[in-house]
C-alpha cells in the first residue's frame, strides 16, 4: 500500500490517461456535489421553516374576546365579549397548567422617550409568566415578577431594539423611559428569537390596567398545559371554553364569541411539515448517491475493460494477478477520494456562499450539511466506486494474458 | 533447457473440440536459435505460448530449467516468466501510454527494482538496440520496425534465459525484417536461446534449427 514506487506508476497512469481519470473523478464528483447542495437546500427549508415558529412557545392555548353571532339565551349577537381577571383566577384554579399568563396591549405602537431620543414601539402589559410564553431570553436585568405585578410598579423589560433607538450606549437598567407621560423604571434587557417581537416593551399587567383604565378587565389569557400532547391540550382548550361560555352568557357552538386557538395543532402539523422535508431530502439523497454508484461502476468497469489488453502485456511480463488487481484499485480508491472530496469542498462552499446570493426569505434559511454525513457519503462512493471496479479488475487479472493480448 | 513431452492441447469450440496440438515432443538446448514454422492454425503460436506459459497444456510434460511447469498458480506464472522469458510479439504489445524508456523499463518494475536504476537500464538497452534518442516518444511516434526494437528491448532487460517470439517480423517490411532478424540473431550469439515462430521460409532460414508443424504434429525438423 504504501510503496512509493507503485504510487509513482498509478501516478504516471493517471497523468497518461487524463480523459478516463477526469470522466470518473467528475461522475464522483458530481454526485457528492449534488448530495451536498440538495442535502443543504432540506436543511435551509427545515431551518426556515423551523425559525417562523421559533419566537413563541410552540404549544401554547390562545384565548382572546371576541363578539356573539349567534343569539343565546334571550341576548342578541354582535355582543362583545371582554375577558376579565375573574376568568384568570378561574383558569389559574385549573389543574394541568405549566405556564399561564395574560395581557393586553394598546392598539398600535406608543411613543416612547428616553431625554431626547424617541422611538415608536409596542406596549405590552403582562404577567411574569409571559417570559417562557414569549421564548424571551434576558440579557440583563430580569423580566416583570410577581412582586412588581403585586404592587403595581411602573417598571418596564426592554428588548435590545429599544435599548438601541433610545439609550444608544448608555446602560438603560435603572433609569426611566416615558411613554405618554408616564415614566416606568428599565429593570430588564431582552431577546426574541422571533424579529416583530424585538419592537416591543413589557410593563406589569396591573399596572397597566390601573394606568390606563382597564379596571379588571384584560384582552388575552394564554397557557401552556403540562401535558402537551395534542389530546389533552384540546381537552383543556374545551374545558377553558365552556366553562367561560357558562361565565359569559354566550352559546358554545359560537365560534365568533371567543377566539381560542391551539397552537399545539399547529405545532405538530409543523413537525410533520418537518420530518417530510427530511424524509424528502433523504429519499432524494439516497438516489443521487445511487446514480453516483451507478455512474462510477459503470466507468470502472469500461476502464478495466480498456485495460484488458494492457493488463495482458504486464502479465506476460511478469505482473502477478494480486499486483493487476491492486494496481486498479488504488488508481480508483485514489481518483473517487481525491474527486469526492473536491465535490465536498465546492458543494459546502457553495452552501456557504448562496446565502449571499439569495434574497432573504421566510422558508429559507442557513443551507448547511451535516458534515459527518457529508464524509459518509462520500465514503459510501468510494467504497461502491472500489467494489465496482474489484470484481472486474479480478476477473482481468485472471484473464490468461493469451486471451488478453489477443483482445484488439 | 527446454523439455517437452507429448504435449497436447485441446481447445473447445461451441460444441466441437479443436485438438491443437497433437502429442509435441520437442527438446531445446540452451543458446539454440530455433524457428518454428506451419501454415495458420498449425499449432505453431499454441506451442508457443504453451512453452511461454502463457497458455496451459492438457496433458504430456513441460520442463524449463529442469522444472515442471504444470497446473501452476497465475502468481508462480508470473514469476517464471519475469525470470525466464522475454516475449516479442507480432503486435509489439508496447503500452500505447507510457513511453519508450517506461516500457522497456516495466519487467524490471516487477522485479522490484528501484525507479532509477530500471530507467538507466532500460536507456542501455535502448541504446543496444539504438533507439537511444527516442526513449522519450510514445510508440504510436515510432514506427513498426522501431516498436519491435523496442520490444525486443523490453524482452531483454530481465536477462531471461528465453526470448519467444511471434511472428516478430509479420508486420514489418523484409528491409525492417532482416534488421529485426539481425538483432535477434545478435541477441541469440550472447547465449540466450530464442525461438522464432514464423511462416516466411526466408526468416527461418535464417535461423539454426526449424521445426515444422502441420495440423499440431512435428512434421520434419531439419538444421538449415
Amino acid at each position: 500500500m504504501f510503496d512509493l514506487d507503485k504510487w509513482q506508476e498509478i501516478f504516471s497512469t493517471i497523468a497518461k490517461n487524463r480523459l478516463r481519470t477526469f470522466l470518473t473523478a467528475f461522475s464522483v464528483s458530481w454526485g457528492i456535489f449534488m448530495l451536498i447542495i440538495l442535502l443543504g437546500a432540506g436543511n435551509g427549508l427545515q431551518n426556515g421553516v423551523a425559525q417562523e415558529f421559533k419566537g413563541d412557545a410552540l404549544n401554547s392555548l390562545w384565548l382572546e374576546g371576541g363578539q356573539t353571532s349567534i343569539p343565546y339565551n334571550g341576548l342578541k349577537p354582535g355582543r362583545d365579549i371582554r375577558l376579565t381577571m375573574d376568568d384568570f383566577k378561574e383558569i389559574k384554579a385549573m389543574p394541568g397548567i405549566q405556564w399561564l399568563s395574560s395581557r393586553f396591549s394598546r392598539r398600535g405602537s406608543q411613543d416612547l422617550s428616553y431625554k431626547k431620543e424617541h422611538g415608536s414601539f409596542a406596549i405590552i402589559a403582562c404577567l411574569p409568566d409571559d417570559q417562557f410564553l414569549e421564548n424571551t431570553t434576558i440579557h440583563e436585568g430580569r423580566f416583570i415578577n410577581q412582586i412588581d405585578v403585586d404592587e403595581y410598579r411602573k417598571v418596564c423589560a426592554i428588548s435590545t431594539n429599544v435599548k438601541k433607538a433610545l439609550f444608544k450606549d448608555e446602560n438603560p437598567i435603572g433609569n426611566y423611559i416615558n411613554a405618554s407621560g408616564i415614566p416606568y423604571k428599565v429593570i430588564g434587557l431582552f431577546t426574541d428569537e422571533a424579529e416583530r417581537d424585538m419592537n416591543r416593551i413589557y410593563i406589569p399587567l396591573s399596572t397597566a390596567q390601573r394606568a390606563y383604565n382597564y379596571a379588571d378587565k384584560t384582552d388575552v389569557i394564554w397557557m401552556v398545559p403540562r401535558d402537551k400532547s395534542l389530546q389533552a391540550s384540546n381537552r383543556m382548550l374545551e374545558e377553558i371554553k365552556t366553562m367561560l361560555a357558562l361565565r359569559h352568557n354566550f352559546n358554545m357552538e359560537d365560534e365568533k364569541a371567543l377566539e381560542a386557538y391551539n397552537n399545539t395543532e399547529q405545532f405538530k402539523r409543523i413537525t410533520d411539515v418537518m420530518d417530510g422535508i427530511r424524509m424528502f431530502v433523504w429519499i432524494i439523497g439516497i438516489f443521487t448517491i445511487i446514480a453516483g454508484i451507478v455512474g462510477v461502476s459503470n466507468i470502472m468497469m469500461i476502464v478495466v475493460k480498456e485495460r484488458t489488453k494492457e493488463i495482458g502485456i504486464r502479465k506476460a511480463l511478469g505482473a502477478t494477478p494480486w499486483s493487476v488487481v491492486s494496481m486498479i484499485l488504488m488508481e480508483s480508491v485514489y481518483v473517487t477520494a481525491i474527486a469526492g472530496y473536491t465535490g465536498l469542498v465546492l458543494g459546502v462552499g457553495l452552501l456557504e456562499l448562496a446565502p449571499q446570493f439569495i434574497p432573504e426569505s421566510p422558508f429559507f434559511k442557513n443551507p448547511e450539511v451535516d458534515f459527518s454525513t457529508a464524509i459518509n457519503a462520500t465514503i459510501v462512493l468510494i467504497i461502491a466506486g472500489s467494489l465496482a471496479g474489484f470484481f472486474p479488475s479480478l476477473n482481468a487479472s485472471r484473464i490468461k494474458p493469451i486471451v488478453a493480448l489477443r483482445d484488439e | 533447457m527446454i523439455q517437452l513431452k507429448d504435449i497436447n492441447k485441446k481447445y473447445s469450440v461451441g460444441n466441437n473440440t479443436l485438438h491443437v496440438l497433437k502429442g509435441i515432443d520437442l527438446h531445446i538446448k540452451q543458446g539454440e536459435l530455433v524457428s518454428i514454422m506451419g501454415a495458420s492454425g498449425s499449432g505453431k503460436s499454441t506451442l508457443l505460448n504453451i512453452i511461454g506459459i502463457l497458455d496451459n497444456y492438457d496433458s504430456g510434460e513441460y520442463k524449463l530449467n529442469e522444472t515442471i511447469m504444470k497446473n501452476m498458480s497465475e502468481t508462480k506464472a508470473a514469476f517464471y516468466r519475469n525470470q525466464y522469458i522475454g516475449f516479442v510479439f507480432q503486435s509489439f504489445n508496447l503500452i500505447n501510454f507510457k513511453n519508450a524508456v517506461e516500457n522497456v523499463a516495466l519487467p524490471l518494475y516487477y522485479q522490484k527494482v528501484s525507479r532509477k536504476k530500471r530507467n538507466k537500464l532500460a536507456m542501455e538497452y535502448l541504446e543496444r538496440v539504438g533507439l537511444k534518442e527516442w526513449a522519450e516518444h510514445t510508440p504510436n511516434e515510432l514506427s513498426g520496425g522501431q516498436k519491435q526494437r523496442i520490444a525486443i528491448a523490453r524482452a531483454l532487460i530481465a536477462k531471461p534465459k528465453i526470448i519467444l517470439a511471434d511472428e516478430p517480423t509479420g508486420a514489418l517490411d523484409s528491409q525492417t525484417s532482416f534488421e529485426v532478424m539481425d538483432l535477434l540473431k545478435e541477441v541469440n550469439r550472447s547465449g540466450i536461446t530464442v525461438i522464432i515462430v514464423t511462416h516466411e521460409n526466408d526468416i527461418s532460414a535464417m535461423t539454426d534449427r526449424i521445426i515444422r508443424l502441420k495440423d499440431g504434429v512435428i512434421i520434419n525438423e531439419a538444421g538449415s
